[in-house]
């Protein structure tokens, strides 16, 4: 797991200085999504610059995601203060194995800043991330991942937007979903069990 | 709303026949003709149809399961070997007579022999599992070994927990969604890990009355969140009881057509989706499911079946994801041809109904017996769904025509035939007194792209409701606007007393264990636990929505 974390700091750190070289080539060891996700260029929360595919999604890890906005004011805060709860439950296996991603509904709104004053207003700890990026792609992301609704009416309506988190490994291709505001110990059952 | 259930006439709809484009045998598209492409859930209109000539693969039969000598021998506490389950309740008592032991491991399958083999899972490896065919009043053991692959990669789960559906049994033989094992992982309600896990299934009628008596049952995996993956890949087999009424036997009992495999055939409908490149797809990103874009029998795309000109019972089960059937008899124009429907969900029925279409939502079944002496030798009939349905939704209210046809069946030379259709069947009934029975109310909605039960998910380890053991009550089941529901309850069968108001239709008379909620409909059911204390479960059998938390827990308490 050590050197799996190394290398995902490579990576990161590859993106960030170098990301038109990241975005022209494919790595050689795709995984089973790699032709599914988009490798849209995002931006996270504390500042970085990421690909969604290579340094989100891919790889032997648990990866957990949830839709929100910084000014969301209905499921949003109970969903990530029980988030939060999760994160605790699991301790230090969070940012080793098993990675949070919240990913931002609004982006035009929702900044890099804006996204770090939401994770530090709620005590979000490291191996949790926010991730912003343009709004195309968080979109395309977002829908990719499941958060849709069939009827565009109340896809786009954002009092309906999803409460649910995606759970998945990549690596095998293993792909869950379970509502947000189920018990902490349920959701940490889940994720630890995939 | 009720006209799915009514016989009449459904209007003509050709545009949506087209739009299948599989039923009438025109291409669609040249099958092979597109390279296979990664799958995209959000696309799935894109996904272009292979075309498979249909009537090329005969029915597969299912084998018969046969019994086994366990080692180690089963026992009430787990063994050396098996996961962390509960003791089994009642062991004593009903001493298993007969065992068995099932090994659930992947292995190659052909769908339709112009498709390429694919990897499934499979009960000893084979789709649909091999039958059981028991007594009643006999108690059986079943082992089931999980020998699937820990490092799979795609959809589905190697981790499994199987539930009798219809089964009479007590909570740690139920198949309960968090009872899911491997040899490294075990469901919060599991204390350990284990390479199997011994079900009990006493085969004992509700509180020993004969009267309710459940003869067609299934087996189907029931792993929480993978439910629709595990039983898309292949989990999902028959299990058949006889009784002195309907003794598989026809110079006895009932004298029902007999043989199981024979005259006596199993049928699991379901439909599945395969890309341009004839590769079986599933979409693990779609909350609401998906639909197939093929329709199969027993594992197979559109088969045949030769017949003797003698009556046959035929078994169906839907055990599809999120298809809608409608099943009918047909001859070669397309006309309806009569059935006798004997039994709802493996519940014979008071007496046989003669009907020319049968409703079927995810989990339910029916037994008809069709007398091909009818019919001159080399006369083609076909089973055919005929509803409309291109929407995990819901199916629509209108009705295909020419419908599709799943099953070519070819009628052969007359054969001697001492079965009979019985003017009557099984005695109904006792329903309890209903006068203070407690009500309780389950809606079931959508809400922030979430499936909730009275505004709450499934979780594993909180009692939604807490039934006395014994006692009657009402449940009052509603479907919210937009999605259908067929709504399972675990453990013991139920009498439908209301649908929209109105009294049930004549199919739906009898005990039933799943019922097919249409978008807006309200039903009430009586429900009465007796024989078993502990946890059981109410969930859609929508597998994507069960899969995203569409249950309850309930818990029988003395």
């Amino acid at each position: 797991m050590a050197n799996k974390r190394i290398i995902l700091k490579t990576a990161l750190a590859g993106a960030a200085l170098f990301p038109a070289l990241i975005s022209a080539t494919r790595p050689a060891s795709a995984g089973p999504r790699a032709g599914y996700f988009p490798n849209a260029l995002l931006q996270t929360h504390d500042g970085r610059q990421v690909r969604f595919y290579d340094d989100v999604v891919k790889g032997d890890k648990i990866v957990v995601f949830n839709m929100m906005y910084t000014v969301c004011a209905n499921i949003c805060p109970p969903n990530t203060a029980n988030l939060l709860r999760v994160q605790t439950l699991l301790g230090d296996r969070v940012g080793r194995d098993i990675f949070f991603y919240s990913l931002t509904l609004r982006p035009e709104m929702d900044s890099p800043d804006a996204l770090r004053a939401y994770a530090k207003l709620y005590g979000v700890k490291p191996g949790w991330t926010f991730l912003t990026g343009a709004q195309g792609d968080m979109d395309a992301i977002r829908r990719k991942l499941g958060f849709f609704d069939r009827d565009p009416q109340v896809d786009s309506n954002l009092s309906q937007h999803t409460g649910m988190i995606r759970i998945g490994n990549e690596a095998y291709d293993r792909w869950s979903m379970m509502p947000a505001l189920l018990t902490p110990r349920q959701l940490a059952n889940s994720i630890v069990r995939l | 709303m009720t006209d799915l259930l009514s016989n009449d006439t459904p209007k003509l709809n050709r545009r949506r026949l087209l739009k299948l484009g599989i039923t009438s045998g025109v291409a669609t598209t040249a099958y092979g003709l597109f390279p296979h492409q990664a799958s995209d859930a959000v696309a799935d209109t894109a996904l272009v149809t292979p075309y498979l000539q249909p009537f090329l693969d005969p029915l597969p039969i299912p084998l018969i399961k046969a019994p086994a000598i366990l080692a180690p021998p089963p026992d009430k506490f787990p063994v050396v070997g098996e996961a962390g389950r509960d003791p089994h309740q009642r062991f004593e008592e009903f001493r298993p007579q007969v065992f068995y032991e099932i090994n659930v491991r992947a292995a190659r399958h052909r769908f339709h022999m112009q498709l390429p083999e694919e990897q499934i899972w499979g009960y000893d490896g084979l789709l649909p599992g091999p039958t059981f065919v028991g007594r009643v009043n006999t108690s059986a053991l079943v082992r089931f070994r999980n020998q699937l692959p820990l490092d799979h990669v795609g959809f589905g789960s190697p981790e499994i927990a199987t539930h009798l559906h219809s089964g009479h049994v007590g909570p740690a033989s139920d198949g309960f969604a968090s009872d899911y094992f491997s040899p490294r992982k075990a469901g919060p309600t599991l204390r350990y890990p284990g390479a199997f896990y011994d079900y009990h299934y006493p085969n004992f009628p509700h509180a020993g009355d004969m009267r309710e008596i459940t003869n067609t049952l299934w087996y189907h995996d029931h792993r929480d969140e993978f439910t629709a993956a595990n039983v898309y890949k292949g989990l999902a087999g028959f299990y058949l009881l006889f009784d002195p009424l309907d003794t598989g036997n026809e110079a006895t009992g009932l004298r029902l057509p007999s043989g199981v495999g024979r005259y006596d055939i199993p049928m699991l409908l379901q439909d599945k989706k395969f890309d341009a490149g004839g590769n079986l797809f599933f979409d693990q990103f779609d909350t609401e499911g998906f639909l197939g874009n093929h329709f199969l029998i027993n594992g197979k795309v559109q088969p045949y079946f030769r017949v003797e000109g003698r009556k046959y019972r035929f078994r169906f089960l839907n055990g599809s994801m999120a298809r809608y059937f409608e099943m009918y008899l047909t001859d070669e124009r397309d006309l309806n041809q009569d059935f006798a429907f004997i039994a709802s969900d493996g519940n014979l029925l008071g007496r046989p109904l003669t009907l020319k279409k049968i409703l079927l939502g995810m989990g339910e079944r029916a037994d008809i017996i069709v007398d091909f002496s009818r019919y001159a030798p080399g006369t083609v009939l076909y089973l055919v769904n005929r509803i409309a349905q291109d929407d995990p939704r819901k199916p629509r209210e209108d009705r295909l025509y020419p419908g599709i046809r799943m099953l070519r069946i070819e009628v052969g030379e007359r054969t001697p035939d001492n079965s009979v259709i019985p003017a009557l069947l099984r005695p109904q009934g006792p329903r309890a007194n209903l006068v203070g029975a407690r009500r309780r109310t389950w809606k079931f909605e959508r809400n922030n792209g979430q499936w909730s039960i009275n505004g709450k998910f499934f979780d594993p380890e909180r009692v939604d409701a807490a039934v006395k053991q014994g006692v009657s009550e009402i449940w009052e089941l509603e479907a919210g606007g937009g999605w259908a529901h067929p709504i399972h309850i675990h453990l013991e069968d139920f009498w439908v007393l209301s649908i929209n108001g109105k009294p049930a239709p004549p199919e739906w008379a009898g005990r039933k264990d799943t019922i097919s909620l249409l978008p807006g409909w309200r039903a009430e059911v009586l429900v009465r636990f007796r024989d078993f204390t502990g946890k059981y479960m109410m969930h859609c059998h929508q597998h994507a929505h069960e899969d995203h938390a569409m249950m309850i827990r309930f818990d029988v308490v003395p």
